[in-house]
């Protein structure tokens, strides 16, 4: 099913017919909702558990998270990157294994769609604040060496990155100290301690740090434009190291994705 | 006639600063030069041209070195000691005066090749100089020449598209910068030619606020006056840096004016608010090291140029073939100033006369077969001596040197009176 979305993407990216693109992306992620409806009431619980069921999640957030930011702001050609991220997401999510596994007992419970999801969706849009980030520093280099290559007509102006970085930062901050707050409580249900230092634990708090950090500048020492685009892409780096590289190279208990 | 010739004296900023420039007397107005120039001994004809970038004076006047003197006293006032004025002053007598107005008017000799303002202010310079009765036959040909030469300049090369083409790229990179360009403030340092144009388009695009900042507040006021913007001195430059979006710069200080160690602080108070500077000036006025700093973005007018894609040989070779129609208009007004005189008028006026009796005599003579040798002469001769009766009123009113001021005027006529004008 999830191949395809590839397709369509595929053609989306190809496509610089705009409001094609844009329905197709509304399509992908009204079916990727189908999608994970479908994988729930198959399941009988949130599938936010598997490598592939996160990937999944992860890429319908970015879809929503995209499609409601693009209700509010216009930033040209955003999609074209966005979906190239979506793109990729569901390659390893298809790449990923579909087998449903029970779900561990500890993981029984209504804390885990409130915290993994909230914590997936505030990743989404730091998702969106990387791929803003990206943009931002592909054409700030082109307006600080005068050459104009192939980027510079289609990407937006860079006010308008720096105003997508500084939304999509504030959002999925909010959203990203949620989610560490309910997996803190849900820990305390569950392990019976608030904080036990787990590497996801440890590298979620530092994800919090390095964005807390960019906030607090943004907003203090006004940190903007290519400070601040090279900040959102770290932090991204970190965020994507929490999800996969800390259950992969660092276990803990945390680890339930096999 | 051989004894005037046409003369013109001038400083721009390529020979001077602007701080001197600026000390001019005759920098204000135009009425009260026109009249002084007017009152110097042996000058026929005279105009001024003033505009940020160059005072020049042309003066139709006889030949002798008092009558340059004066004029330069009258230029430069009492601001610059007389030794001085050589390393600042041109000079250019007859065809390279001629020359050399073409040169400004086709804009060939501005700050920014091919901009097409100076054709205004030589306009309104003529105007001015018309009013006050200051111009005669020889300036008012030159100047309305110089009007057509810069019009066929400016439809036979491509020289003009590169000047509004950098302003239009300086309003594609602030967008590209900004986004959108309103609620932006724009300063212009200096009151600039090019300066004017560019801010043109911006102020076409939204943008909010102008400031104009030069030396001179006066000239400040009556640019920002256009823009309904607001007029400060040099002074207050750092602390307008802090509210500008876009800088454009035009000064023609000989130095740069803004170094990357005034505007890094000022990027701090700004709390890193992108700020976009345009330097205009040759030479340049900014600190190329600005582009450094993050946040800010720099573009002199190469890196403009380059921005529309008009590479340099392009532009060469654009300034090469209005150079040739510059050098070849000069050369047609040298023809047309040399029938001013009155020797080749009386030698054109009697070749005419010639021409039409051996034409004349051809065709009776041919019907009168039967005519002697003797009574052919005679005929001739009572042709010519018709013709010579004729022509000796307008010879010697030509001749007369009872009044030889108005040399010019009377050429003029009799040319025009016996169909003597030169086909251009």
């Amino acid at each position: 099913m999830a191949l395809i979305f590839y397709g369509v993407f595929f053609i989306k990216q190809k496509k610089n017919i705009r409001t094609l693109a844009r329905l197709t992306l509304l399509t992908a992620g009204v079916l990727q909702t189908l999608y994970i409806l479908f994988r729930y009431l198959q399941t009988g619980y949130t599938p936010i558990t598997s490598q592939h069921e996160t990937i999944v999640f992860f890429a319908w957030s970015v879809t929503w998270a995209y499609l409601s930011f693009r209700w509010r702001y216009t930033v040209k050609n955003f999609g074209a990157f966005i979906s190239l991220l979506l793109f990729i997401l569901l390659l390893l999510a298809a790449g990923a294994s579909h087998t449903i596994n029970p779900l561990p007992p500890a993981l029984q419970s209504w804390w885990l769609p409130v915290h993994a999801g909230i914590s997936v969706i505030s990743y989404a849009f730091m998702a969106l604040a990387f791929c803003g980030g990206i943009m931002y520093l592909l054409q700030e280099r082109e307006l600080k060496n005068k050459r104009f290559g192939y980027f510079f007509t289609r990407l937006p102006s860079l006010d308008s990155l720096d105003q997508l970085n500084s939304h999509c930062l504030a959002t999925g901050f909010v959203l990203l100290t949620l989610g560490i707050i309910t997996g803190s409580i849900w820990a305390r249900q569950a392990w019976g301690a608030y904080w036990q230092w787990d590497p996801k634990e440890t590298w979620s708090l530092i994800t919090w740090f390095l964005y807390a950090a960019q906030i607090h500048q943004r907003f203090s020492a006004g940190w903007r434009g290519k400070r601040a685009a090279v900040m959102a892409v770290i932090g991204f780096a970190s965020v994507l190291f929490t999800l996969w590289g800390v259950t992969f190279l660092l276990g803990g208990v945390h680890s339930y994705a096999q | 006639m051989p004894s005037d010739m046409i003369l013109l004296l001038g400083v721009n900023h390529k020979t001077t600063p602007l701080a001197v420039r600026e000390q001019l007397a005759v920098g204000k107005g135009y009425e009260e030069p026109l009249h002084a120039l007017r009152s110097i001994a042996g000058c026929k004809e005279c105009y001024l041209l003033s505009t940020c970038n160059r005072v020049e004076i042309v003066v139709v006047a006889q030949t002798n070195a008092q009558v340059e003197e004066d004029i330069a006293k009258l230029l430069f006032g009492t601001s610059v000691a007389p030794e001085q004025r050589q390393d600042y002053l041109y000079i250019y007598r007859n065809n390279e005066a001629v020359h050399h107005l073409f040169m400004v008017s086709t804009s060939l000799d501005s700050m920014i090749v091919g901009e097409a303002q100076i054709l205004g202010q030589l306009k309104e310079a003529y105007r001015h100089a018309e009013e006050a009765k200051c111009t005669g036959p020889v300036l008012n040909r030159l100047l309305h020449k110089s009007f057509t030469v810069a019009k066929r300049v400016r439809s036979e090369t491509q020289i003009g598209a590169s000047a509004v083409s950098i302003s239009y790229a300086a309003v594609e990179l602030a967008k590209k910068i900004f986004g959108t360009l309103e609620n932006k403030n724009v300063l212009l340092i200096g009151a600039g030619e090019m300066a004017e144009l560019a801010a043109e388009h911006l102020v076409g695009q939204g943008v909010s606020k102008v400031v104009v900042a030069n030396r001179t507040l006066s000239r400040a006021m009556d640019l920002a006056k256009r823009f309904n913007g607001t007029a400060v001195s040099l002074d207050e430059l750092f602390s307008q840096l802090e509210q500008a979006d876009i800088v454009i710069s035009s000064t023609g200080a000989p130095n740069i004016i803004l170094h990357k160690k005034d505007v890094k602080p000022i990027m701090h108070t700004r709390r890193n608010e992108p700020i976009f500077f345009i330097d205009i000036a040759v030479p340049r006025d900014l600190d190329p090291e600005l582009n450094d700093l993050s946040n800010v973005y720099l573009y002199d007018i190469d890196d403009l140029h380059n921005v529309v894609e008009i590479n340099k040989s392009a532009r060469d070779k654009e300034a090469v073939k209005a150079r040739r129609i510059v050098d070849e208009e000069t050369l047609k007004f040298q023809n047309w100033m040399d029938g001013l005189s009155v020797v080749p008028t009386i030698t054109a006026l009697r070749k005419k006369a010639d021409d039409i009796c051996q034409a004349e005599l051809e065709r009776t003579l041919s019907r009168l077969q039967h005519l002697t040798t003797n009574e052919q002469k005679a005929i001739e001769k009572m042709a010519s001596a018709i013709s010579s009766k004729l022509l000796h009123d307008p010879v010697s009113f030509l001749k007369n040197e009872s009044c030889k001021e108005q040399n010019e005027v009377k050429v003029e006529m009799i040319r025009a009176a016996f169909g003597l004008v030169d086909k251009d």
